[in-house]
């Protein structure tokens, strides 16, 4: 190891000494869609009981962004690691067991539409064997619909939902298998200013109750100044800006300060 | 761009050498999609209620439909069949001939066909749309396997119903036929079961329900295929029940076609 290495790793120790330990590592993220350049070597450390938020124009690529950290896409170059293993480099088995640490918010919800909203949130515990006993999953579900503020959906269908409580559904089912990171794809996207509080509120009770990692996708400013302890800012493909919701806004440049306005 | 390389983009964008390069690698998907229901589905623990649940909606729900096409097929072939053995003066021979011709073919194809168009076109837009609305990406990223839950058990459940449902379109052919009998004449119920019994052979029964298997295969492959690499938005959901209806139905007659080769050579027709 020459010195410059050496110093890097110390810088890097140190780092974490500050930051805690980290969960997810996004390294030089490079993604394409034919001559549509999405990703161009895009770095973020997502560090644990941190929340990180995620800016950017509609098309900026945010959402290729988190499908890539849980292999829904392939990079083309570049290394994500979650709980310090390489997601490429995982067989399925092993890509599996670290999804479910993964909790992920579509933003579409994507609740499955032929199953109740109970069997929505039991899917995943039945799937993975986790939960034995029904007196069990029932617990489960009532305290996952009771986080959300929704304890009397049980059964119904999702498309016998409000779309603000489609979303806090998603949540739930999120939730259900308590991850320890969790990426929330536009989350208050489409909602009232009144749900789309409570949905932060909501958020930021999660973190604190199960202490969660997230990464959140947003361009709604008045969420992210309640959730996200830092902000970074996806422009042209890179990480264009980084900081806090205060350092952004009183940044000087121009591409910034618009979506501040 | 030089000379060489503007003859090379001629070549590659002729509209027949694009379609044969789609359909060979569309052929190749498809078989590694086989594939790997076999890798999946050989895996424990074994999805048994889920394939229960789809052998319910996808064979029971088929019955009335098949039940009723195969009836009326075995009248009406009975009695269309009737005036030609009439003219060799073979009438006796019509119950034989006709269950024969039943049990070989209409009953197995005619069933397959149905259900290529009933079965093949809600899976493919089932899964279809639940591709489009990112159903089957959330169940991939909570780590719960929707090959298996989805793909699996509905390629399992075509295969073992197509045949249940075919040898179930066989018998109340070969009954809508009797009736066809005694349409013109009087047949005793005996007398025609004994003269089906007569003629018809393993050799007829086993072939034929060893077809619809594979038929049942084919079915649940190309439904879930087209389904499971379904195109974005809500045309591409129709697009894929549409192409699993047609390319299922293909192969339902290719595969016969293959059948009676091999047929033929063990039997010697
Ligand atoms: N599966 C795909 N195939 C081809 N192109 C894609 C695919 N997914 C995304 N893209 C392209 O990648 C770019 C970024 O898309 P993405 O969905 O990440 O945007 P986004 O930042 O999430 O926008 P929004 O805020 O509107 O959700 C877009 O130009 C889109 O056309
Ligand atoms: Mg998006």
């Amino acid at each position: 190891m020459d010195y410059k290495e050496q110093i890097q790793d110390t810088v890097q120790s140190n780092l974490h000494k500050s930051k805690g330990v980290p969960v997810i590592e996004i390294v030089n993220l490079k993604k394409s869609f034919g001559n549509n350049h999405v990703l161009n070597g895009f770095n973020l450390t997502l560090y644990e009981g941190e929340n990180v938020a995620v800016l950017g124009k509609s098309g900026s690529g945010k959402s290729v962004l988190i499908k890539c950290i849980v292999g829904l896409l392939k990079q083309d170059s570049g290394e994500i690691r979650a709980f310090g293993k390489d997601i490429l480099s995982l067989n399925q088995a092993e890509l599996d067991q670290i999804r479910t640490k993964i909790g992920f918010l579509f933003q579409s919800n994507a609740l499955y539409d032929s199953m109740t909203v109970r069997e929505n949130l039991e899917f995943p515990l039945r799937r993975l064997s986790i939960i034995k006993t029904k007196d069990e999953v029932d617990d489960m579900i009532q305290e996952a619909l009771e986080n959300v503020g929704l304890p009397d959906t049980a059964n119904l269908m999702p498309s016998e939902l409000s779309g603000g409580m489609r979303k806090r559904i998603g949540v739930a089912r999120t939730l259900i298998l308590k991850p320890r990171v969790i990426l929330y794809d536009e989350p208050t996207t489409g909602l009232d200013p009144i749900t789309a509080k409570e949905i932060s509120t909501l958020m930021n009770t999660v973190h604190k109750k199960y202490n969660t990692s997230s990464i959140i996708i947003s361009h709604d400013m008045s969420c992210l100044k309640i959730v996200a302890q830092r902000i970074v800012l996806l422009m042209q493909g890179i990480n264009y800006a980084e900081g806090t919701y205060d350092e952004l806004k009183n940044s000087d440049d121009e591409k910034v300060k618009e979506f501040f306005e | 761009m030089s000379k060489v390389e503007g003859k090379y983009n001629e070549f590659t964008t002729l509209p027949l050498w694009n379609e044969t390069k789609k359909f060979l690698t569309e052929t190749a998907d498809i078989t590694l999609f086989g594939v790997r229901f076999f890798k999946e589905g050989l895996k424990l623990p074994l999805e048994i209620s889920e394939t229960i649940n789809q052998c319910y909606k996808i064979g029971y729900k088929s019955l009335p439909l098949v039940g009723i096409t195969a009836f009326i097929m075995g009248l009406v072939f009975t009695i269309q069949s009737r005036p030609t053995l009439q003219e060799f003066g073979a009438e006796s021979w019509l119950p034989a001939m006709v269950s024969v011709s039943i049990v070989r073919e209409i009953g197995p194809v005619i069933t397959a066909l149905i259900c290529a168009g009933k079965i093949g076109s809600s899976i493919g837009a089932e899964l279809g749309s639940m591709k489009v609305t990112e159903q089957i990406d959330a169940m991939e990223v909570s780590g719960t396997n929707p090959f298996k839950y989805l793909v699996v058990t509905r390629i399992a459940a075509t295969t073992l119903m197509v045949p249940i449902l075919s040898i179930l379109a066989n018998a109340i052919g070969i009954y809508g036929s009797y009736l066809g009998v005694n349409i013109k004449g009087v047949v005793s119920f005996q007398l025609f079961y004994s003269q089906v019994f007569e003629k018809l052979m393993f050799s007829d029964v086993i072939p034929s329900i060893t077809k619809t298997f594979f038929f049942g295969f084919a079915i649940g492959l190309i439904g879930c295929y087209k389904g499971y690499h379904s195109d974005k938005g809500t045309e591409g959901v129709g697009r894929s029940a549409n192409s699993a209806v047609v390319i299922a139905s293909l192969l339902v007659f290719i595969l016969d076609l293959i059948a009676v080769q091999i047929t033929d050579l063990f039997y010697g027709l």
